[in-house]
């Protein structure tokens, strides 16, 4: 159904991602291509993975950008990963453009997912997506895009702590955090509060539900970084090496 | 955004072949045009022949098309369902009328109002087909009431000139379909003028900036991308092509789509017979070159705010 749900409910889940702790290994691209070799959307295509034109459908991919601040310095600035998915927007225009029904968001939990069933590859969505979120499969004919590991949060045959989508579970840095986001008091939101998570591209009016946390402030205080004072170490310790360096000092 | 050949025939043949099938309908119910078995025959076999052959050819990317059905279903929320359901629409009101046309001598009473829906879906399908690249706010040179307009006045131009030719070809309609070319002409050459025009200005609302919501931070550049090869969405969105090489093509589609027809218009008027009918051709085929070309860079200058995060400055 691409009108989308009338009667929401109050939760929204999605996932927090912290740019400032994020290093940019793509473990979590990694881990979700994994999980999605079974399970709701799988397989993803890979097409000559060791030949000429490799390509592929991937729901996650991380990016990597240099924000510089030139009036504090020639060489003032930072690097930042950013992992980009589908950021199950609260207004996604992917599911209203979809003409089959197969684009639809979830009532329950604001899940935006695609029906393989009912896709017939128009690829509007994806057009319709300023994300970039949402790939074609040209072995299935059918559009792809981040289920929020469906398959997994509600699945009673993973232990309750596996219960969270793949990438979360796999980032080694805690930069990934999963929880619903229309409940004010769920460690997400207070973390989305404390941190002042942003939307990407908010003024596109798309209304993600996923959160950004900006990387913390850097202080300025110069380099950290003091040489190693090798004349200091070079002082001989005991009493008879330091008779020796003084009859050499001579 | 990356031209595919498919949309560029499906927008160009199905536009055309709607206006060619509007104008015939709406000049014979007003009595410009007489239901001649000849021009019935070759005015319907064209347009209809056209319409489908664009629909079908749209439904060649489609990963999916025997599930192609369903995409009427959605017209709620949906431009594209939209046009499905109004295109599907026009065929039995047209057919009627063809039929009445061609068989019956006949296109008053129940006939002639068939051809009246034929005439308003027509119309509607070509808008909904601008629609659904104006409603998408991911490509901004798209976003636009220009989109729609454009591809009307593109449609029932095209369908004016080659009216024209047909009805020389017959010698029916007398002067009217080259005047209205004449007039169609330089309207839709402005029209699309001043869509160039718009387009072509600076700055964008969208910035690498404002996708990664670090502008705040400063000034953002792409230092690594996701992966060394181009993904779907890279492919598909990617395509940019050369400022100058798009102005060029944009001096070409001018010339083939609206000054050699216009040119060629005009003698069909100041002239007659034969080289009337000749011109009238070249017109109808300088003007499908002109639109295929048109078509193309309505596509290649188009760009999608996700490149923004591959790199696109905004």
């Amino acid at each position: 159904m691409t009108m989308l749900p009338e009667n929401p409910s109050q939760k929204k889940l999605g996932l927090v991602i912290d740019l400032d702790t994020c290093v940019g290994c793509h473990a979590c691209a990694v881990s979700c291509k994994e999980w999605n070799s079974g399970g709701h959307a799988a397989p993803l295509p890979d097409t000559n993975p060791y030949g000429k034109d490799p390509d592929g459908v991937w729901f996650n991919r991380i990016h990597t950008y240099e924000v510089s601040q030139p009036e504090l310095g020639p060489t003032a600035g930072q690097t930042v990963h950013m992992p980009r998915s589908c950021l199950h927007c609260e207004s996604p225009e992917c599911v209203t453009v979809c003409p089959t029904g197969a684009s639809y968001k979830r009532a329950e939990d604001g899940i935006v997912l695609v029906d393989e069933d009912k896709c017939i590859g128009c690829k509007l969505c994806s057009w319709a997506c300023a994300y970039g979120a949402r790939e074609y499969d040209p072995d299935g004919g059918v559009m792809k895009k981040c289920t929020l590991c469906v398959d997994r949060i509600y699945n009673e045959n993973l232990s309750e702590s596996e219960r969270q989508p793949s990438c979360v579970t796999t980032c080694p840095a805690g930069a990934r955090h999963f929880g619903d986001l229309g409940d004010a008091e769920s460690e997400v939101s207070k973390l989305v509060d404390e941190r002042g998570g942003f939307d990407l591209m908010a003024e596109i009016g798309f209304k993600p539900t996923n959160k950004y946390l900006p990387p913390r402030p850097k202080t300025n205080s110069g380099s950290s970084y003091r040489p190693l004072n090798i004349d200091q170490q070079a002082t001989p310790d005991s009493r008879f090496l330091k008779w020796v360096d003084r009859l050499f000092s001579r | 955004m990356h031209p595919a050949l498919s949309v560029i025939i499906f927008t160009t043949a199905s536009g055309t072949g709607y206006g060619l099938l509007l104008l015939l309908i709406l000049l014979n119910i007003n009595g410009y045009l007489p239901a001649s078995r000849g021009l019935g025959i070759a005015g319907f076999g064209i347009s209809l022949t056209l319409i489908t052959v664009g629909l079908l050819a749209s439904t060649f990317h489609l990963g999916h098309p025997e599930r192609a059905w369903r995409a009427l279903s959605q017209w709620r929320s949906s431009w594209l369902s939209r046009e499905g359901v109004v295109a599907v629409a026009t065929y039995p009101v047209a057919l009627m009328f063809a039929i009445g046309w061609i068989f019956l001598g006949n296109t008053s009473g129940i006939w002639g109002l068939s051809g009246f829906a034929a005439v308003l879906l027509a119309g509607l399908t070509v808008a909904c087909t601008g629609m659904i690249y104006a409603s998408l706010k991911t490509i901004p040179q798209w976003n636009t009431s220009l989109t729609p307009i454009n591809y009307l006045a593109l449609a029932l131009t095209g369908g004016a000139v080659w009216l024209m030719a047909l009805t020389q070809l017959f010698g029916l309609g007398g002067n009217l379909p080259a005047l209205l070319s004449v007039i169609l002409l330089p309207l839709a050459w402005a029209l699309k003028q001043s869509y160039w025009t718009l387009i072509d200005k600076v700055p964008g609302q969208h910035t690498i900036g404002s996708a990664t919501g670090l502008g705040a931070l400063g000034e953002v550049t792409l230092l690594e991308p996701p992966h060394t090869e181009p993904n779907f969405v890279q492919k598909e969105m990617g395509f940019k092509v050369a400022r100058r090489h798009a102005v060029k093509l944009r001096k070409t589609a001018v010339v083939l789509a609206f000054i050699l027809p216009l040119a060629f218009t005009v003698g069909v008027l100041l002239t007659g017979g034969l080289l009337a009918t000749l011109l009238a051709l070249l017109a109808a085929i300088s003007m499908v070159a002109g639109l295929l070309t048109e078509r193309w860079l309505f596509f290649a200058e188009a760009t999608h705010v996700s490149m923004l995060y591959y790199g696109n400055k905004g």
